[in-house]
């Protein structure tokens, strides 16, 4: 469908716009109406969450889940607190999603800049391959690496998931930053490779300074991706001494420990450090987009 | 989930044909190759040769214990008659329509009605809380998601005591108890998982598109409709091709809603390639079993991305060469 409307086939004098319908007066309150409508049914989960988690359970078989509750009852979040002993969870998920944060984004531009920069042989093929491995099934991968993990000792570790998605998460990164370094500005890196600068220097220098802002998002993203990552933790990672939120999580369920209170309070404080992390980098991300949109 | 945001802003640039390589220019090129080894290593550890154990394992017989017991294409003789495969591909298809379809669909009409409508026609903060409200499951972890929306669905959960206060009672229902309502509740809840991330990706793109477009359509007298589909459309298709492929990949794979909602019953009725070979693997102890289940679902996804790339490519073309 071509787009026979160019801003130049119609001279542009500041006419008065001619208003649609859907512009004009009362309608355009009407999808204003419907939007929020279907903004807050999205939200209704997230209240019915927020007004259970509170609830002892007593109070919660007597009124059922939609009624106000009667105290304020806080013991459902320290039963999950303790009984899950979140602290120990929070910090596995923060080790484990921080380093492959930092190492994915290392790997990603280590690699991006042999084939986006230096244009290796070959490198669309290995751009391709790369982008294969973020698709392939996790399922593909897991037996062999469960076994060889339980092999070398590193089963139950949280090196072992560290590494794996490390590797996933910088096939990613690979092929996004490759992407964004083919067009990088070549006047830059010969002017850097005149005054004398090797390889190293110039990455270092010229080509990691600029692109910060991307890199930045790759590192918001790599941490919030592998933080809410289930099968391979599930499969790796067996002890509470190493689980992580959502395996926790999962496996308390079921549980007698878990009656409806306690699982809203568990998926409450859950949910509480994703929205935070997303809440504080969210300039960050809008920034970063921005910025590798005019690359 | 929210690939495209970055994917969406720098669309893989058309790279211009390097010049013809002199031989002191493939001299210096061939030092890069130094950047790729750690990653290189790396993959092939993590990705290169589990695929390959993984090919190995499905043409044998294995509990995991032992040596394996080589039976060629025994499994994949198996998968074809049994009926719980064919199951968890059938439900595949509707994990389709709930992850790719409808939320592309119904994320475009959103994003461009929060972008044309609300956001020019109201505060762009109106705009900007609303996105906020269809993108915030995309945020809490998936698992979460199930283990709360499992709890609101039981047959003593939220979602039933909400029909009785509204009169609705005699509707009242196990939802993912009845194997006739359990894959339909499944798709309502990964509907409302997945609908954000269109919508935030479409609203990013419209903000490409050159608002002069717009003027000019309204000054033509073109509604509302007509600029959605002669302009909208048109405009955002890269964005689209991208929203497209990373949902069916991710429907394709799905596993955690399904493990922390259903665990694929009751009686299969929400099982998924994924979850049938988690369970067979880890449940069942048939490793060359889930191995062939394994290979048969990445064989699809590779095909299937590989179909969408080809489109893409075609159609961007077609763009070029009118």
């Amino acid at each position: 469908m071509a787009v026979t409307l160019t801003p130049t086939s119609a001279p542009v004098t500041p006419a008065r716009p001619v208003r649609d319908r859907h512009h004009r007066g009362v309608s355009r309150w009407v999808v204003l109406a419907l939007v929020t409508v279907g903004a807050l049914v999205m939200l209704v989960p997230f209240a019915f969450m927020l007004l259970n988690a509170f609830k002892s359970p007593g109070d919660y078989s007597s009124g059922g889940p939609l009624s106000w509750p009667t105290e304020f009852y806080t013991k459902g979040l320290r039963t999950y607190w303790t009984e899950v002993n979140f602290p120990l969870k929070f910090w596995n998920s923060a080790v484990i999603a921080g380093s492959v944060a930092v190492l994915g984004v290392a790997v990603s531009l280590l690699n991006a800049y042999a084939l986006g920069i230096g244009r290796v042989r070959g490198r669309l093929w290995i751009v391709g391959l790369f982008l294969l491995a973020n698709m392939l099934p996790q399922e593909a991968l897991i037996y062999p690496l469960y076994y060889v993990a339980k092999q070398v000792g590193l089963y139950n570790t949280q090196l072992s998931v560290i590494i794996i998605f490390t590797v996933i998460q910088s096939a990613f990164g690979t092929y996004l930053l490759a992407s964004v370094m083919g067009t990088f500005p070549r006047s830059l890196l010969e002017a850097a490779a005149l005054d004398g600068a090797g390889k190293w220097t110039v990455l270092w220098r010229v080509v990691f300074p600029n692109l910060r802002p991307t890199l930045a998002v790759l590192l918001i993203f790599f941490f919030i991706w592998t933080w809410n990552e289930f099968l391979i933790p599930l499969v790796m990672l067996i002890d509470n001494q190493t689980q992580t939120i959502p395996v926790a999580l999962a496996s308390l369920q079921g549980d007698r420990l878990m009656d409806a209170p306690t699982t809203n309070a568990g998926a409450l404080i859950s949910l509480v450090p994703a929205i935070l992390f997303f809440l504080i980098f969210q300039r960050t991300l809008a920034r970063g987009i921005t910025a590798g949109a005019e690359k | 989930m929210a690939v495209s945001e970055t994917v969406a802003a720098t669309p893989p640039a058309a790279t211009p044909t390097p010049p013809a390589p002199s031989r002191r220019r493939r001299g210096r090129n061939a030092a890069y190759w130094l950047y790729l080894l750690p990653g290189a290593a790396l993959f092939l550890l993590v990705i290169g040769a589990p695929l390959v154990g993984t090919l190995y394992l499905s043409l044998t017989k294995w509990s995991g214990i032992g040596d394996p017991r080589w039976v060629g294409l025994d499994n994949y003789q198996q998968l074809l008659h049994d009926d719980v495969f064919w199951a968890s591909f059938r439900n595949t298809v509707w994990m389709l329509v709930a992850m790719v379809v409808v939320p592309t669909l119904l994320g475009l009409l959103l994003a461009a009605v929060l972008f044309d409508v609300i956001g020019r026609r109201f505060k762009p903060r109106t705009a900007a809380a609303l996105r906020a409200a269809f993108y915030l499951p995309q945020v809490l972890p998936v698992v979460v998601a199930g283990i709360v929306w499992g709890w609101i669905l039981r047959p003593d959960g939220a979602f039933n005591s909400l029909l009785d206060a509204v009169g609705l009672g005699a509707l009242r229902h196990d939802w993912l108890g009845d194997p006739g309502t359990a894959l339909p509740a499944v798709m309502a809840v990964m509907i409302w998982v997945q609908i954000g991330y269109p919508v935030v990706v479409f609203m990013a793109a419209l903000q490409r598109v050159d608002p002069e477009l717009y003027e000019a359509a309204e000054v033509d007298g073109a509604n509302w409709l007509h600029r959605f589909r002669a302009i909208t459309l048109p405009q955002i298709r890269p964005e689209t091709f991208v929203v497209a492929l990373t949902c069916t990949i991710a429907a394709l794979k799905v596993f955690g809603p399904i493990f922390a909602l259903t665990r694929g019953g009751p009686d299969n009725a929400t099982n998924v390639p994924s979850y049938f070979a988690y369970y067979t693997f880890f449940k069942k102890l048939q490793v060359g079993y889930g191995s062939a289940i394994s290979m048969v679902l990445t064989l699809i996804i590779v095909v299937v991305a590989g179909i969408f790339i080809w489109m893409q490519a075609r159609s961007e073309r077609r763009d070029r060469g009118f």
